[in-house]
């Protein structure tokens, strides 16, 4: 029997485990962070998106030397047709002010990164090995078993970040095999391009950075998609709920190769060369779907938790947070020395108070609703770009006219009574 | 080893182009010839002559097809201990050659024994050495050498040069350059010189020389490839492989994922961490063309490629493209192989 | 026993891809791994240590990034690594990278003692040269085994391996004294999956970093500066166009390449 003995085990080193580990290791906690892949990141995907506030307390002076790509001053929506898109985007200089509200970054050097602070701070970071199950010994998690001989770590806690499969909250019972229909697959493609390129195409200096927000019935089903500039290269991708995928029998790389070559996209990226090409599910069921948090001896952060806004694009920030949060109750229990499910309850009261849960209830309608509301992403998209046509396109009929045309179709095709049933449910929901 | 000290700094001393002739049992490998050949394109650039080197236990006789293809001179050393190929002797020998001849360039195939000598050639005469050339030039201003080679498994070509220091060397793979025998048949001159060699000093000892036809085998050697992957589905069915290639003189070998899953020896592997070569016709049967594959192949001259998958990489690198069941494609080509040849033999 | 294996960190070629506009390489992004090779090689080494005791050290010269690449070893179960870094060997052509590993390598040979087996890989998948291991081994004067394929006896006590390596037309099996140089094959053996405990020595081992200072150097024998061979250009081969896809009846594409290949058949009997 290995006798590996560390008082916090962290599963998986994303940013949940690895702000769970830095904000541990600080503090003095023996922590040992598992992660499967070769290096920390090398497997990760993201559109992405990382946004600097939940490093507060984590990281100082964060970005400082981090490997982030540009910040974003311009975001911008679209609602997608055939053809054409109605649009609309914020572009703030307020932005272009420290500390940058958010960058884009790519996973493989951020976590990589991440996990050297970490690794700086005291925590042990072991990649290229497979934590397996958890350890149970009277009705409390005291380890885990890992793929390697000699194998077995005990522990006074195990922090369970291992991401939307997680291996662990599923042996514990914790969460169930997730729901098709809770769960969407990104595919994502970087798309390499001269800085100056992308500067004059997306209208920003270098280092300025803008993302698109893709939806609308060109996707023919609940997509998603989403354009992020980096710094010689831009992140593209389409992510669509796995049910609709299977249902629609629909192949995502048919659907991303489909969406570059719209004639809002193509331009774009247009002389581009593929660099990268990735797949990564998201959930998206928020918080109804959210597993059991706490046991005896262990607390789930991040993806695992299913902490992702998907209406906002959120998913780091909330495994980063999470993770800070677990590390502080970590610390907390370890005063009294009570690593117990009642103890740990104090991580479920944290992130109650945070935006997390906040976030996550206030939304938790959302993705429910735009599963089984098709006109949501479907037909008001088409609606707003024929209307957009309509008006802006001018052909000698009078605009009184035209307004009253789109009116009497729009009747035609929703209905009133259902126009303000989905307007007060968006609401309820969203707003 | 050599005292370098005897080693002539001077670079304007160093004349002519040397090929290193490379034999095993007192037969030459083609390679050798290849090089004699494009020698005498390089000396009539740079109007100096070409001469040959070759050591080993006896190899006299081969000042035949050396002049034939176009040395002036043969530059030998015989003894016993240099009968099999050992780093160390042949290497002292030949630095011994090269230290008091002074050849300006240096050839050398690009073969298992080649690159292990000139390694260490190099290293003893602190000259550069760029190994695996696909192109050599004079350039016609300062009538050096330049010498082109892929990197990156393939993805890059560069030209190196070597201005300061003699000979400038470089090694060249197999079946780069055509061998052409001259016309008429000249003769040369044997430079015969000696070491005292003996038994006792040198420490490496062969034990046992196994020729296997089967396993390990330099791929390098053979004008035809057939090869094949996962897509050949188990062990049993690369007879049909084997078949082929026997029929079309050439060999079998397959990708990683062959070797993976027992189908073939790592030693017939084609790829970034197998071997690289560059046959005449290079046939892929079942193998998706993974990039990691496609560097060890994609300088072959005709690629023919069978695979169920239209869109698969390795037709992107491919002459002919078959988009059919290789299982049961390959089995239907042997036979009309094997009318065609009867057909051939009759007339 | 002691065993020295010199190793290389190396962009993943698998993972470069070429700009053919510009004719360059696009390395961003490209992760660095161990070359495949000398996984082996410390596989190996290794493996002597558990059978006969000793030590495995690792000796690489590179930027400090490449300390991953030693670690890496480490957490496979070598004792400890050594860096070589410092900018005076920037651009280092083979001859001089092999003077660099000498010069390193007799600095490890004063730190952790003499060295019974120096064990290098086969070649680097960037360069491609196989010509660094042989370029150490002729400095160091010891006998050279390139292509190992196996180890079939190691004697220390008479100091003495039995060894087969590759040829050209098969393989031939050597014995010679201790020490002696190795470049490998991989398939000399398959990787084990090293146990837990390693890994945890590994990530909390501190790297040995060696300055060209703490080297006794000729530094007129180092660096782009000192190499005999210089990269005039460099540039990326034309692009492969896809070619003819043979159509028609399953017969008919029979017979086109029954046809396209007819001239290789063999005609012997
Ligand atoms: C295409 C796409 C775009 C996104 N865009 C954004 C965005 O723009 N902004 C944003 O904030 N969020 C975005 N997200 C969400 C965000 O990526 C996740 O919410 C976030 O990465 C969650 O972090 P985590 O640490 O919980 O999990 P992960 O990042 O998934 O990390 C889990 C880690 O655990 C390791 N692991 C898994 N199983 C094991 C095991 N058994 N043993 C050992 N290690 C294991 C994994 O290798 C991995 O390193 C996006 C997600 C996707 C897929
Ligand atoms: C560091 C590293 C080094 C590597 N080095 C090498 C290397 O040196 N050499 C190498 O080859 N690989 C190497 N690889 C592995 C490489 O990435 C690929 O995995 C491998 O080449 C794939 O082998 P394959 O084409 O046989 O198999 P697959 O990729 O699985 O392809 C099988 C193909 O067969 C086709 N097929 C299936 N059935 C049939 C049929 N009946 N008839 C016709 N076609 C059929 C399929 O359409 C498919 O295209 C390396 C990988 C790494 C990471
Ligand atoms: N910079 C280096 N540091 C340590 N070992 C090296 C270095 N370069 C090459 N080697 C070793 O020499 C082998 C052959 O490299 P190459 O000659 O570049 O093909 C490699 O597989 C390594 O074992």
């Amino acid at each position: 029997m290995s006798n590996l003995k560390y008082d916090v085990i962290v599963v998986g080193a994303g940013p949940a485990g690895l702000a769970a580990a830095t904000v541990l290791a600080k503090a003095g906690v023996k922590v040992i962070v598992i992660e499967r892949g070769r290096f920390a990141g090398s497997k990760n995907v993201m559109g992405g998106v990382f946004y600097s506030d939940c490093m507060k307390g984590i990281i100082d002076d964060f970005p400082g030397k981090a490997p982030v790509e540009r910040h974003i001053i311009d975001q911008r929506i679209w609602l997608l047709d055939n053809n054409s898109f109605v649009g609309f985007n914020h572009k703030n200089e307020l932005f272009n002010k420290k500390p940058y509200n958010c960058h884009t970054v790519f996973r493989a050097k951020f976590d990589n990164w991440f996990a050297k602070q970490a690794a700086d701070a005291g925590a042990l970071i072991i990649t290229r090995t497979l934590a397996k199950e958890a350890i149970i010994e009277n009705n409390r998690i005291v380890g885990i078993t890992t793929g390697r001989p000699d194998g077995d770590i005990k522990a006074d806690c195990v922090i369970i970040a291992d991401g939307v499969n997680s291996l662990l909250a599923k042996s514990l019972g914790f969460r169930k095999e997730i729901k098709r229909e809770s769960v969407a697959l990104a595919v994502k493609e970087v798309i390499g391009l001269d800085e100056k390129i992308i500067n004059d195409r997306f209208n920003v200096k270098s280092g300025e950075g803008v993302t698109i927000e893709v939806t609308g019935s060109f996707f023919n089903g609940e997509a998603m998609a989403f354009i992020y500039t980096n710094k010689k290269s831009i992140s593209l991708g389409v992510g669509m709920v796995v049910e609709d995928l299977v249902k629609n029998k629909i192949n995502p790389n048919d659907l991303l190769e489909s969406f570059k070559a719209h004639p809002s996209v193509a331009p774009l990226i247009n002389g581009g060369e593929t660099k990268e090409y990735l797949a990564h599910l998201i959930p998206e069921g928020g918080y109804k779907e959210m597993p059991k948090l706490i046991g005896n001896g262990v607390m789930v952060v991040g993806d695992a938790a299913m902490m992702v806004d998907a209406i906002h694009r959120e998913g780091s920030n909330l495994a980063v947070t999470s993770g800070k949060l677990a590390a502080e109750t970590y610390i907390e229990a370890a005063k009294a020395g009570d690593f117990s499910k009642k103890s740990l309850s104090l991580y479920e009261e944290k992130l109650k108070e945070s935006f997390v849960m906040k976030d996550l209830k206030k939304y938790k309608g959302v993705p429910a609703l735009l599963q089984h509301n098709k006109r949501l992403l479907q037909q008001y998209p088409k609606i707003l770009n024929n209307a957009a046509f309509e008006i802006l396109n001018v052909n000698g009929v009078s605009k009184h006219d035209k307004e009253k045309l789109l009116w009497k179709n729009m009747k035609q095709q929703i209905g009133v009574s259902n126009l303000i049933r989905d307007l007060f449910k968006l609401w309820r929901n969203v707003g | 080893m050599i005292d370098l000290i005897k080693k002539d700094p001077d670079i304007s001393h160093y004349k002519d182009i040397w090929v290193f002739v490379e034999q095993t049992d007192g037969k030459a490998e083609h390679v050798s010839f290849e090089l004699l050949t494009k020698a005498r394109e390089l000396a009539s650039q740079r109007n100096c002559h070409v001469a040959a080197v070759s050591v080993g236990e006896s190899v006299s006789h081969l000042a035949e097809d050396v002049f034939k293809y176009g040395a002036e001179k043969f530059y030998i050393i015989e003894d016993e201990v240099l009968k099999d190929y050992r780093t160390e002797p042949y290497r002292d020998a030949v630095s011994e050659l090269v230290v008091k001849y002074k050849p300006e360039i240096f050839l050398i195939g690009a073969t298992t024994q080649g690159r292990d000598l000139s390694g260490t050639v190099a290293t003893v005469l602190r000259t550069g050495l760029t190994a695996d050339t696909t192109k050599q030039d004079i350039d016609p201003e300062t009538g050096f050498l330049w010498m082109t080679r892929p990197t990156f498994g393939g993805s890059l070509m560069a030209t190196i040069f070597c201005p300061k220091h003699r000979p400038q060397m470089s090694t060249v793979r197999p079946g780069v350059f055509k061998a052409i025998p001259l016309d008429t048949q000249t003769n040369g001159e044997i430079i015969k010189e000696k070491i005292d060699f003996s038994e006792e000093d040198i420490v490496k000892k062969i034990l046992k020389k196994v020729i296997s036809s089967e396993g390990n085998v330099n791929l390098g050697f053979f004008d035809v490839i057939v090869s094949g992957g996962k897509g050949i589905g188990n062990k049993e069915n690369f007879n049909m492989l084997r078949e082929l290639a026997d029929l079309l003189g050439g060999t079998w070998a397959g990708s990683r994922k062959a070797v993976e899953l027992g189908y073939i020896p790592q030693t017939r592997q084609v790829g970034q961490t197998g071997q690289t070569v560059h046959p005449k016709l290079y046939i892929a049967c079942g193998i998706s063309g993974a990039i990691q594959h496609l560097v060890g192949m994609q300088t072959s001259e005709i690629i023919i490629a069978i695979n169920t998958d239209k869109d698969a990489p390795i037709f992107n690198v491919s002459t002919y493209c078959i988009v059919e069941d290789a299982l049961k494609f390959v089995p239907k080509l042997i036979e009309q192989l094997k009318s065609m040849q009867s057909i051939r033999r009759a007339l | 026993m002691h065993a020295l294996v010199f190793i290389k960190q190396v962009p993943d070629a698998s993972q470069v891809r070429v700009n053919y506009e510009t004719g360059t390489l696009i390395r961003e992004g490209v992760p660095a791994i161990l070359n495949p090779f000398e996984v082996h090689a410390v596989e190996e080494a290794v493996k002597i240590r558990q059978k006969f005791g000793g030590k495995v050290t690792i000796l690489t010269m590179g930027p400090p990034q490449a300390a991953d690449a030693l670690k890496e070893c480490l957490s496979r179960g070598a004792d400890k690594g050594y860096l070589l870094s410092d900018r005076i060997f920037a651009g280092s052509d083979t001859l001089a990278t092999s003077y660099a590993l000498y010069e390193g390598a007799k600095k490890i040979i004063e730190l952790e003692g003499e060295v019974d087996f120096f064990f290098a890989g086969k070649q680097a998948i960037d360069g491609d040269t196989a010509q660094t291991g042989p370029g150490i081994a002729t400095r160091f004067n010891v006998p050279l085994v390139t292509y190992l394929i196996k180890l079939d006896e190691i004697n220390l006590e008479e100091k003495y391996v039995i060894a087969t390596r590759l040829t050209e037309f098969g393989q031939e099996t050597l014995k010679v004294p201790i020490p002696v140089f190795f470049t490998v094959e991989e398939s000399l053996n398959t990787l084990s999956h090293s146990p837990l405990p390693w890994l945890i020595k590994a990530a909390q081992s501190k790297i040995e970093i060696l300055s060209g200072e703490n080297v006794d150097l000729d530094k007129n024998q180092c660096g782009l500066k000192n190499s005999p061979t210089i990269v005039k250009k460099a540039f990326t081969p034309e692009k492969k166009q896809r070619g003819a896809t043979l159509t028609g009846t399953f017969d008919e594409v029979v017979n086109q390449a029954a046809e396209k290949v007819a001239p290789f058949l063999n005609d012997a009997l």
